[in-house]
């Protein structure tokens, strides 16, 4: 059984320390190849680390520079093949990487599960099955108790409905396989079974987007304000800290003498980010590189790009415009109250979509329209009252867009003319995945939702 | 007065689908066999529908051929009517059903028995088990005689403590006026066997000649009637209809206004029913708003004018009966000949039996059918057949048989009896087979014949033909997969004929045969093949073809399920000496002692943490195992 690959966040999480993303099973090392650009892991000696970059194979996103450490069976703790993917971001960067090596093929761990392999293999002594036993039981319990406390009742209702979608809709499926000639059951087709599919996708997408956001919320959007020396990014800050009577907290930087603010802007938080030193930064490519500021850069949520409109549009600018234009973006068009000198044309052709906001801050104007802006990207204008529920435990998450993946999948073998119950293997795996968050997984529930909505029989 | 009767390799009580499976096949398997039951002119009786196969359970009916059974063969001498079902949908679902003619089947039945080496057959009525330290080493019946044997298959399905029930009428009975088996059923109990009871029922019969067809619908059979057995030559016989009416308004009322009088509502019945076979009263209860529900005219034979009425299965008294009867279209004559009526009747819980169907707490003793809660004839086949080929094993020391839920639907119906029991008569359905893409109709040879021909089930002729089959596939799958099929007008003509998009590059034969609307012949049309291939050859490579991906997954989680399949859980462990299991699973645990750490993870109450723990407990081994 211990064939498939797993994978969890090894450190106790917490922000600055090291992340390390564990990978056991026999495909670890192809795993973390799939994502790796530097050595090829595959081809690398036991026991060896390797400096690389990780990337997003869909995407060509560059994630992070790490650390891979890499330890072939048997001398490791688990006696199986096992990588660990050193990094030094955040929370949110480690999480970012457990994501893709379980996109790529590895299981999230069950709790104490590196130990359980361990012991299974040989690897701990037998007479720690014990403590091994009872280490499994107390990481269940405490993983339950948290996903418990993690899935409000809200939420759980909203995953039950899903599920009832769909195994009302699977049972329509099997109904008709089961009994073929009763007429009173009307045939369920690719179309409705479409709908139906999509229906829930869309949901979970939704689900997925307000953990997103619920996250944001948590954690503050990290905003990083850049532009070219006096464009006014400093007034901006001060503007934004006093207007938003803001939640200044004095934090003294450790790579530059400066202060962390976080201001709330209409219930979101916005937390100025430095990264790696460039917060309101103009000279940034200057310091560190094109492609270094393009990295450390993404770690922010917003970028808030300020262009002076009393001045003509310079090659900076533009390069300032190339470094960020794949990210979240709002350009700020600032000295409004002065003479238009910058080419508005070109500024909107860089923005390449992203808003613009006209504002002089000096006359304090344009701060409603910017902050109006910030809202409308992160939450769709409207920010969902505060009592909402929000995913946001990682089992859920990963579980969530496993389900929609099934879902995926359905609604491809649709296109491609596959036989209703073909497709409907996928749909079933779906509501079962989903169960797993809410804690149901009894396959017999299919049987009784067969004949509670279906007259069948002599 | 008990006198020594003779003694046997394997005694099988009963000769319903179970007894006749399990007679047959531990015949075949060389064990010296005797079958005992009530009422051999009621050999392989069907007590209430006359029709056999359809999704799943027609998928059981080859499977039971393709390990030597009987079953297919004879339904496919003896039916009347022949339908392929589901042939819109996927190819797991596709199911063969047959209308039997039953006075036919039954004869038949008894004469393939009668045929057999090392079966006796016999007239009884037993009454006892001779139970000795644990072993059962034999019966004793009604008359006195005393048969030993080295094992015992009971199948007395419905008879156990049966009880008829129509309207307040109440008798002690077997199905259809047999006489219930009573002295059986208190034994078992004094042998400490759990008992509940279940219930199921019947419709009415009535006169063909007092039913107006013109009011009602044709079902005519295939115009090719396709076959169970693999034995079976194609052949075109004379089918007989079946029709199709409804029940209306008028009949809802009057079961409505009668309600109270049915044994099912007045609190008479108090066993468990298939919610799967509800009565008549059930459906119009349960599902009020329907305004009619179908009823299909069954035809019980060629030689009878008997018409089963499907879909009005009752317990309402006989007068309320002919009512409701006449009410429907066509049957406003309608002359009841049989009235419908509800059983209850005394079933093992399935729990107390390892895979095999033996009874955990009794060596030698087998129990199969109806007996073990289900429901069915080919479910009661199934077990039939491997309760026969097990008891011959341990009388004669020889291999067993248990099909995992990968193999056969047989295995996903005795897996699910004795790892999760049941709290209604169960029946199989396609959605119960998490593999059911690779439990198909059309594959049961290719899944199980090895096996039969190694048990001894399947003679060497026959495993010859099985073995060109799988040769012919092979070697034709390998001819479509190097054979290259170039783009011309002719073919993209060909192609848009059946709305495929035309073909750009070169492509393989069989690669070209993955897309929806491209068949074989299609595919021969420009790749011919060098010899004739048959259908049956043609349909797997198909099938292989088109559902690959599929195919290919389900084989993946098989492989997964194989794993936790293979770590055997030691018999004596001792559940409460594992502290980290949960109470719940420890009580699931003790009650089902499953064999594999696999079946211990298909148990209700068991969760994944118990199972880690589990794992880790068997893999430190032998210690505090109880002794
Ligand atoms: C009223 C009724 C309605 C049913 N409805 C349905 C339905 O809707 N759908 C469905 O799938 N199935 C239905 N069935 C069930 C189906 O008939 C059975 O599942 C199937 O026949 C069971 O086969 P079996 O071999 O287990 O038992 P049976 O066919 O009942 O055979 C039992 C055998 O045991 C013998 N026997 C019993 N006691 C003794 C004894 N003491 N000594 C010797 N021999 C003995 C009998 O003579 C008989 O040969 C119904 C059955 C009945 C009676
Ligand atoms: N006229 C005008 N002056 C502005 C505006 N915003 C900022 N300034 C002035 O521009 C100068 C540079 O501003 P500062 O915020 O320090 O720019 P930074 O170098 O980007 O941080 C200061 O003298 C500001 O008072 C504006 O909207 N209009
Ligand atoms: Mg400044």
């Amino acid at each position: 059984m211990n064939d498939d690959t797993i994978a969890a966040i090894s450190t106790p999480l917490g922000e600055g320390a090291i992340g390390i993303v564990r990978l056991s099973g026999e495909e670890a090392v192809k795993i973390a190849n799939r994502i790796f650009t530097g050595s090829d892991l595959t081809k690398v000696d036991s026991h060896t680390i390797h400096y690389g970059k990780i990337v997003d194979p869909k995407t060509d996103e560059m994630i992070e520079e790490v650390m891979i450490s890499l330890m072939r069976a048997p001398k490791t703790f688990t006696r199986e093949d096992v990588v660990e993917i050193n990094c030094h971001g955040g929370l949110a960067s480690v999480n970012r990487l457990l994501e893709l090596v379980l996109e790529r093929g590895a299981r999230l761990a069950e709790p104490g599960e590196f130990t359980k392999r361990a012991f299974l293999n040989g690897r701990i002594d037998l007479s720690q099955a014990e403590a091994v036993m009872d280490l499994i039981r107390a990481k269940t319990d405490k993983a339950m108790d948290v996903a418990i406390k993690q899935l409000d009742g809200k939420l759980s209702k909203l995953i039950q409905r899903l599920r009832q979608n769909l195994i009302e809709t699977v049972a329509h499926v099997e109904v008709n396989i089961d009994y073929p000639e009763y007429d009173d059951v009307e045939e369920m087709t690719k179309g409705v079974l479409l709908e139906k599919t999509t229906d829930v996708y869309q949901e979970i997408e939704k689900l997925l987007l307000m953990a997103k956001q619920g996250k944001i919320l948590r954690e503050g959007i990290s905003t990083a304000i850049i532009g070219r020396p006096n464009v006014g990014k400093s007034s901006l800050l001060n503007t934004l800290v006093q207007e938003n009577k803001a939640i200044v907290t004095d934090i003294p930087g450790t790579t530059r003498d400066i202060i962390e603010e976080y201001v709330n802007i209409r219930g979101v938080p916005l937390r100025l980010i430095d990264t790696a030193g460039i917060r309101e930064t103009e000279d940034i490519v200057e310091k560190i590189g094109v492609e270094r500021s393009r990295q450390a850069l993404k770690e922010a949520d917003l970028i808030l790009l300020v262009l002076n409109n009393n001045e003509t549009l310079s090659d900076q600018d533009r390069q300032l415009f190339e470094l960020v234009n794949d990210l979240e973006l709002i350009v700020l068009i600032n000295k409004t109250d002065l003479a238009d000198k910058l080419a508005r044309n070109e500024v909107e052709q860089l923005a390449n979509g992203h808003p613009i906001v006209s504002t002089s801050l000096i006359e304090e104007r344009g701060i409603d329209e910017l902050e109006e802006a910030i809202t409308s990207l992160f939450f769709g204008g409207q920010l969902e009252s505060a009592d909402i529920s929000y995913v946001s435990n990682v089992r859920h998450i990963q579980l969530l867009k496993q389900a929609m993946s099934a879902l995926d999948e359905a609604k491809s073998a649709i296109d491609l003319g596959m036989p209703l119950d073909l497709i409907q293997i996928d749909v079933t795996r779906a509501w079962s995945i989903l169960g797993e968050i809410v804690g149901d997984t009894v396959h017999d529930s299919l049987i009784d939702q067969l004949f509670s909505q279906f007259c069948l029989g002599k | 007065m008990v006198y020594d009767a003779g003694h046997y390799d394997v005694i099988v009580i009963g000769s319903g689908h179970a007894g006749v499976e399990a007679a047959n096949a531990s015949a075949k398997r060389g064990a010296n066999t005797l079958m005992l039951t009530l009422n051999l002119d009621m050999i392989a009786y069907m007590p209430c529908n006359p029709s056999i196969g359809g999704p799943a359970k027609g998928v059981v009916v080859r499977e039971v051929d393709a390990l030597g059974g009987l079953m297919g063969q004879v339904i496919d001498k003896t039916y009347i009517q022949m339908r392929m079902l589901n042939t819109r949908k996927g190819p797991a679902v596709r199911a063969l059903r047959a209308q039997a003619d039953k006075p036919l089947y039954i004869a038949e039945m008894k004469h393939q028995l009668e045929k057999l080496d090392h079966l006796t057959i016999r007239q009884a009525m037993v009454e006892k088990l001779i139970v000795e330290d644990g072993v059962c080493k034999g019966v004793i019946t009604e008359t006195g005689a005393a048969y030993y044997a080295k094992s015992v298959v009971i199948t007395t399905g419905t008879f156990m403590r049966g009880t008829v029930n129509i309207g307040e009428i109440s008798y002690q009975s077997g199905p259809n006026n047999q006489r219930p088996s009573v002295k059986l059923s208190e034994n078992l109990e004094e042998l400490g066997f759990k008992l509940v009871r279940f219930k199921t029922g019947t419709p009415p019969r009535i006169h063909s000649k007092s039913i107006d067809y013109s009011k009602t619908e044709i079902q005519p059979g295939d115009d090719q009637p396709g076959h169970f057995s693999y034995e079976t030559k194609d052949k075109i016989i004379d089918q007989i209809p079946c029709w199709l009416t409804h029940t209306n308004e008028v009949t809802h009322k009057i079961i409505d206004d009668n309600l109270s009088l049915s044994s099912m509502y007045s609190g008479q019945i108090k066993g468990a029913g298939p919610r799967y076979c509800p009565s008549i009263e059930d459906k119009v209860v349960r599902f009020h708003d329907k305004p009619r529900h179908q009823i299909f005219l069954e035809p019980e034979g060629r030689e009878t004018e008997e018409v089963y009425v499907q879909g009005l299965s009752t317990s309402l008294p006989e007068s309320i009966q002919e009512k409701m009867v006449r009410s429907i279209a066509g049957l406003e004559k309608a002359e009841i000949m049989r009235s419908g009526y509800a059983i209850e009747y005394d079933t093992v819980v399935p729990t107390q039996l390892w895979p095999t169907l033996e009874v955990k707490n009794i060596k030698g003793l087998y129990t199969a059918g109806q007996i073990n809660g289900t429901s069915g004839y080919e479910e009661a086949a199934g077990q039939g057949l491997i309760a026969g080929i097990n008891a011959a094993a341990s009388a004669l020391n020889i291999e067993e048989l248990v099909l995992d839920r990968s193999q056969g639907y047989i295995g996903v119906l005795i897996d699910d009896l004795v790892t999760k029991g049941t709290s209604e008569p169960y029946r199989l359905l396609t959605s119960r087979a998490e593999y059911r893409l690779l439990l198909r109709h059309d594959n049961a040879d290719i899944r199980l014949t090895e096996i039969g021909y190694r048990l001894g089930l399947i003679d060497e002729e026959r495993y010859q033909k099985f073995q060109t089959k799988l040769t012919l596939i092979k070697e034709e799958q390998e001819r479509l997969q190097k054979q290259t099929i170039k783009p011309s007008d002719e073919l993209n003509v060909a192609l848009e004929k059946v709305n495929e998009s035309h073909l750009k590059e070169p492509v393989k034969a069989l690669d070209l045969m993955r897309r929806p609307e491209i068949d074989y012949s299609f595919i021969t049309q420009f790749a011919p093949a060098d010899k004739e291939i048959p259908n049956d050859v043609i349909e797997q490579i198909e099938i292989q073809a088109k559902y690959s991906g599929y195919i290919e997954k389900s084989l993946q989680q098989v492989d997964r399920m194989k794993k936790m399949e293979e770590k055997n859980i030691p018999e004596n462990i001792d559940y409460d000496a594992i502290s980290g299991l949960k109470e719940e699973a420890k009580l699931r645990l003790k009650e089902v002692r499953p064999l594999s750490v696999g079946q211990a993870s298909r148990i209700s109450g068991v969760n994944p943490a118990d199972i880690s723990i589990l794992l880790v407990y068997i893999e430190q081994g032998k210690i505090a195992t109880v002794s």
